[in-house]
């Protein structure tokens, strides 16, 4: 595995039951930058990206075939313990998801199931977050106020300032920005640029725009395979597939 | 024409057995009001409430304190909730989040039918096993008392409790569940600090559905606590519930004397309790799906 590539899928088939949703997918994550995963619908796009950090365990009767690797580890078998990598491969779902607690506590609540006790470090620690997730201004004043109370876009960069308070070295974007207003997007997009100075990036979007404003790679998902994968600029630019071409030019999708 | 007053009828039925309910409700408030008033023209209300003995068959002066058989109750019931309330909750949390949807499929039946248990066989078991291990381990007379019905009446309260705590968990959004796991958080610690504050009320309502219905038992009490009269001391001593009381002492009592209606008393305090209880689980449950 190249030096600089952070996770890798080889082969992976994936089924829900008998239905299989991902076929021979191979695709490599590059360290401190943005993958894009874009395609249509039901194209096993979000599959694909919940099977990084074995979200999909959540759903009974799934199989998978082939082998995820990160950092040169396989993480698909028993050595591995979901819980543990989760902690290094963090997500930003596609709804808002944050809890129904305080701000403070959405944040801090990460930190303490990962063991940090002291008070100070977690209070300095949430800030940090905030800080960073671009979300200190608007609820500096209101920490300890139910998180429900902050519009989507807030709630979505809440949801990303939980997710950098555990420092995952991985973070995963399962369409962050499909339920938000185009300034909240706007937001996060910004966001995810600034983050991939100290992570590396995986994003599932439907909005062609947006890959091509964020990613550095895209992998173009269609019907369960991957049609195509290259540098960002390339897939927008001279793809070599005619399917791909056909998505990016609105043709479908 | 012809449909609309099918309608109408329907309609009409329906309205009819929804106010039949209210009506037997409310008739049975008012028999057990208008058959408690007569026992206060010799007793004060005040003896009533606040004197530590009832002894109706005392020959001088026969005393009629609802407290040695109000306390016992709670004690009971108390007893009942210590037990049930972990237990039911952390059985509702195995069987909503860890337990494999086999034993799942096979649990939840299981634990509906314990709530079908006759309650005089829960009571028979409080006689012959649990009283007299009960007795073996504390050493007392005979095992028949206030530990022993709390711990019969947890028993008829569980399924209450497990079963509406597991409804409660299953319906909490599966997105909260994921964003925890997402954190790096596992199995429990989910369930635990997430989950069960996420599904608070609806657990809340089923506890206090399980109280009522630990408040309001009869035959197992009766059947399992010993019923001495005396003021309750301890776990290990012998109580009287209010149910318990009424359940002994209607079938033997003169009709319209004092004792008859002091019973009717204690039946209308032991009904405003427990409305009290299922009208509070009730606001909490609704509050509950609302907020979803």
């Amino acid at each position: 595995m190249g030096k600089n590539i952070r996770m890798k899928a080889e082969g992976v088939n994936f089924f829900y039951g008998k239905n299989q949703v991902l076929k021979n997918i191979t695709l490599e994550i590059h360290d401190h930058a943005v993958t894009a995963i874009i395609g249509p619908s039901g194209c096993g796009k979000s599959t694909f990206i919940r099977l990084l950090n074995r979200m999909n365990e959540l759903v009974l009767n799934t199989n998978l075939e082939g082998d995820i690797l990160f950092d040169g580890e396989s993480i698909v078998g028993d050595q591995m313990d979901p819980v543990e990598l989760r902690r290094k491969v963090g997500m930003v779902f596609q709804k808002p998801n944050p809890f129904p607690k305080s701000i403070f506590d959405n944040i801090a609540y990460g930190l303490q199931v990962n063991g940090v006790k002291d008070k100070d470090l977690i209070e300095k620690k949430v800030i940090e977050s905030i800080k960073k997730a671009a979300l200190w201004e608007e609820v500096k004043n209101r920490l300890h106020d139910s998180a429900l109370g902050l519009s989507g876009g807030q709630q979505q960069r809440l949801c990303i300032a939980r997710c950098l308070a555990i420092e995952p070295e991985v973070i995963l974007f399962d369409e962050p920005c499909a339920s938000l207003d185009p300034i909240s997007t706007h937001k996060v997009e910004e966001l995810i640029l600034e983050l991939k100075k100290d992570y590396t990036i995986v994003i599932v979007t439907h909005n062609m725009q947006q890959a091509a404003r964020v990613s550095d790679y895209t992998g173009f998902f269609y019907m369960g395979e991957m049609v195509e994968f290259d540098k960002t600029e390339v897939i927008f630019t001279r793809p070599r597939d005619k399917r791909t071409e056909d998505y990016i030019t609105g043709r479908f999708g | 024409m012809n449909r609309r007053i099918k309608e109408k009828i329907i309609e009409g039925f329906f309205f009819l057995n929804g106010i039949i309910v209210i009506l037997i409700l409310a008739g049975i408030f008012i028999l057990l009001l208008k058959n408690s008033i007569p026992a206060f023209r010799e007793v004060s209300l005040q003896h009533f409430l606040s004197r530590p003995i009832w002894n109706p068959d005392a020959y001088e002066q026969p005393m009629y304190g609802l407290l040695p058989m109000l306390v016992s109750s709670f004690m009971v019931t108390l007893g009942s909730l210590i037990v049930a309330v972990p237990l039911g909750i952390g059985t509702a949390a195995y069987l909503s989040d860890v337990a494999s949807p086999r034993v799942r499929e096979i649990a939840k039946p299981v634990v509906e039918i314990l709530a079908g248990i006759p309650s005089v066989v829960i009571g028979f078991l409080g006689i012959v096993l649990l009283g007299p291990f009960i007795s073996k381990m504390t050493g007392t007379y005979n095992g028949l008392n206030a530990l022993n019905g709390s711990i019969l009446l947890a028993v008829m309260a569980l399924p209450t409790v497990i079963s509406l705590s597991e409804d409660a968990l299953t319906s909490v959004p599966r997105s909260y569940e994921e964003a925890s796991l997402a954190l790096g958080a596992n199995k429990w610690q989910t369930v635990i600090r997430v989950k069960i504050p996420a599904a608070a009320s609806g657990v809340l309502a089923a506890c206090m559905l399980g109280m009522g219905r630990a408040i309001g038992e009869t035959m197992t009490v009766l059947m399992a606590t010993g019923n001495a009269a005396a003021f309750p001391t301890s776990f290990l001593g012998s109580v009287k519930t209010m149910t318990a009381t009424i359940a002994i002492e209607l079938g033997e009592v003169a009709y319209y004397t004092t004792h008859f209606h002091m019973l009717f008393a204690v039946g209308l305090i032991l009904f405003i309790i427990t409305f009290i209880i299922n009208l509070i689980s009730d606001i909490i449950f609704h509050k509950h799906t609302r907020m979803r």
